[in-house]
């Protein structure tokens, strides 16, 4: 007879961990669910290729070995326009440590996009993402967005909203190859 | 766990009603207890109601109560019920976050409804709690009277005790009648009545329609395989639910594919009813304007290869190619692409002439792509003159410091900064060119420049949408259906019939509904052997303080 208890103990149990299995499973996508899409820091960075506005095509994974700070923005997104002269003064004191900056525009005309790139004297590449191709991959939603790629191609970490020039300089450092035999 | 041993012998787990083997009451309270809520799960022992008691136990047992499960539906009906009060999340202007718009329209009681996740109800953790809760009580209730009612209809014996027989709402003693051939007879009866007759030792057990017992149960199994197909709209994969807004001449990616399929738009039709084209909508045509007859978007599909990287545009296939329309929607590898909204007439290209002011005459003209104004910004017009855009402003807002504002990047509101070029003024005059503005900030210009034509296109609105769990929701529905109707369109009838030495036979019915049909059904077996109609004692209990009625229904209810 407790034989026939202890049978019913372990169904019971198990019936009642499958229910509750499937409940948090479920809350929890539905809780997270916006953001369950979203690329997040540890994740392998998606692969894109892109024209820059020399014409010159942009591959991420070229860039393997490098710290990339991959940043995405538009014309008339106020933040944006202010963090990209700190990020032009970074680039120039990073590159030669091993760390690219590629600027995603979110598929505005190329006259918007060379005009905007004149303006600021950007000399990392610039470009831009026609069909929300590279967007959507990496589910871009408030801009700016910036993510941190370190040298092995993962996210280091996903920055939404404006940074200042010492945030940029702390960023670039924690994606830094370590030993940089390589720079462009 | 302590047993109830019947007075034949028979050994019941604790929490029995009645005896497994003869029927007996084994309890007061079950004696006292109405014969049709006893009857119900056949007197077995419901499994949650006894013995000592662990957590799981206890976890069990609330489950499987189902006055804690109607509390369950009642708490959740109520819920969505206040969750009609104020619009869900979806309805509220997508401009104002939620929180603010619901605190300034409703005060104090909309913010409470906004914290307490009433805005997005289907959304929030505690109402799919609830349901989950209600789900789990459907298993465990049903987990917990299926199977021992399963049990007791499997091991039934067609002996019972007299005190089960006498306990019946059909129920009469027969004296003198008690003979084999009786026995037959009713046995004969019932059979072309299509019941399962067993007779064992003079007695007889007469069955039908057993399966209807397992109506809710069936319906349970489908309510539940709903439940998991609704579950798996959060698996990724399974669901998709996005909009696509796309302009007509664009090629975008189409959301929730994972970069797998582009679609582009060729353009962009709504038809409307022309007067003449019918009678029918003549009149109202008249009276309200327009009627819309077609919404279309002709869509050219494109899949990329599937190693392809985001942002490429080589090996890129042409897939289908065809008009999406109100209810003809694209399909594609289980996706689906429906017409479901539209903006007209955005702003698209500009035509401008530059004129000279002396003469009045234009010396030239150009158009310019708001979404794509020429890379290098100069627009040759003939005869040494030229436009060359200084600057574009696509939503212009106004000035701050001097520099003309765009707060977005669509030409909602476009304005320009033109540097006019002509023989006279090689470098150029600077006029800064919007809707229903003309400024001229470095002085008065020779030139300037006027509007000379919009062309607009529309945008389509078009739903992506995936569902693999439609199918199990299909499922779901139909068993629930299904059983419904095993319940609800047949009754399990049975008869007990039993005979002693003394030549006395009693007969007992008993079903879980229709108790008129089964007294009709089993009519003839009796009138066939010879015997009257068994009592309905409910039926005599309720003629009893009413003699008027028993005497106009005339029946008659003496045989013993």
């Amino acid at each position: 007879m407790s034989k026939k208890k202890q049978k019913r103990l372990i169904m019971r149990v198990s019936i009642l961990a499958v229910l509750l299995a499937a409940v948090s499973y479920t809350i929890y996508s539905s809780v997270t669910g916006d953001e369950k899409s979203l690329v997040r820091a540890g994740d392998q960075a998606p692969d894109f290729i892109l024209e820059d506005l020399d014409g010159d095509t942009h591959q991420l994974s070229d860039y393997k070995g490098q710290g990339v700070f991959l940043n995405f923005w538009g014309t008339w997104c106020e933040p944006c326009k202010e963090e990209f002269p700190y990020m032009q003064k970074q680039y120039e004191v990073f590159k030669d440590q091993g760390v690219e900056v590629i600027a995603v525009n979110v598929g505005e005309s190329e006259f918007k996009v060379s005009n905007f790139a004149n303006q600021f004297g950007l000399t990392f590449p610039v470009v831009r993402d026609v069909n929300s191709d590279v967007m959507d991959a990496y589910s871009i939603g408030p801009l700016p967005t910036t993510l941190l790629v370190n040298p092995d191609g993962e996210i280091e970490k996903v920055i939404t909203g404006e940074m200042s020039e010492e945030m940029i300089v702390s960023y670039m450092n924690m994606i830094k190859p370590e030993s940089q035999e390589s720079s462009e | 766990m302590s047993k109830l041993i019947c007075k034949c012998g028979h050994v019941n787990p604790e929490g029995s009603e009645l005896c497994q083997a003869c029927g007996r009451t084994l309890t007061e309270k079950a004696a006292k207890r109405k014969t049709n809520d006893v009857m119900r799960y056949e007197g077995m022992a419901r499994r949650s109601q006894t013995y000592h008691a662990s957590v799981i136990d206890k976890v069990w047992n609330f489950f499987s109560s189902v006055k804690v499960g109607v509390w369950l539906i009642v708490i959740t009906l109520v819920a969505s019920a206040i969750g009609t009060i104020f619009p869900q999340e979806f309805f509220i202007p997508q401009n104002i976050p939620a929180i603010e718009y619901y605190e300034d329209r409703y005060g104090i009681a909309g913010k409470i409804y906004y914290v307490l996740g009433f805005h997005d109800l289907y959304g929030s953790w505690w109402y799919m709690l609830l349901v989950a809760a209600i789900g789990t009580s459907i298993i465990i209730a049903s987990l917990d009277r299926g199977i021992p009612l399963y049990k007791a209809l499997k091991k039934q014996r067609v002996e019972r005790h007299d005190s089960f027989l006498k306990r019946q709402r059909i129920y009469s003693a027969y004296e003198a009648k008690g003979s084999l051939d009786t026995l037959n007879r009713l046995s004969e009866g019932l059979k072309k009545r299509r019941y399962k007759v067993r007779v064992e030792n003079g007695s007889l057990l007469a069955e039908k329609n057993q399966f209807s017992r397992w109506g809710p149960y069936i319906n349970h199994t489908g309510l539940i395989i709903f439940l998991i197909g609704a579950m798996l709209r959060f698996v990724p994969g399974m669901y998709v639910d996005e909009m696509l807004w796309i302009r007509e001449g664009e090629t975008q990616i189409i959301p929730g594919t994972d970069q797998e399929y582009l679609l582009k738009n060729e353009g962009f039709t709504l038809e409307t009813y022309q007067e003449g084209d019918s009678e029918v909508f003549d009149e109202t045509i008249q009276r309200t304007g327009a009627i819309a007859k077609n919404f279309q978007t002709d869509a050219i599909l494109y899949k990329k290869d599937e190693n392809a990287i985001a942002g490429s545009t080589d090996n890129i296939t042409e897939v289908d190619h065809h008009a999406i329309q109100v209810n003809v929607p694209m399909k594609f590898d289980q996706f689906a692409l429906y017409q479901t909204d539209y903006i007209e007439d955005e702003l698209y290209k500009m035509s401008f002439t530059m004129d000279s002011k002396e003469t009045g005459e234009p010396v030239g003209s150009f158009t310019v792509d708001l979404f794509d104004p020429n890379t290098s910004g100069v627009y040759e017009l003939n005869d040494g003159y030229a436009v060359e855009i200084s600057g574009y402003y696509p939503d212009f807002s106004g000035f701050d410091d001097g520099e003309p504002q765009s707060v977005s990047p669509l030409p909602n509101n476009p304005a320009f900064l033109f540097n006019m070029i002509s023989p006279e003024h090689p470098d150029g005059e600077v006029a800064f060119v919007a809707i229903q503005q003309n400024l001229e900030p470095l002085g008065e210009n020779d030139y300037e420049i006027s509007f000379n034509g919009i062309e607009t296109r529309d945008i389509s609105g078009l739903t992506v949408r995936k569902d693999l769990t439609l199918w199990i929701l299909a499922l779901g529905g139909a068993i629930f259906m299904f059983g419904v109707i095993v319940g609800s369109y047949w009754n399990h009838r049975r008869i007990w019939i039993k005979t002693d030495a003394d030549s006395h036979l009693y007969a007992a019915g008993h079903t879980n509904k229709n108790w008129y049909g089964l007294k009709k059904d089993i009519a003839p077996a009796f009138e066939y052997a010879g015997l009257d109609q068994p009592d309905d004692h409910q039926e005599l209990k309720e003629s009893k303080g009413n003699a008027k009625e028993e005497d106009e229904s005339g029946t008659t209810r003496e045989h013993k």
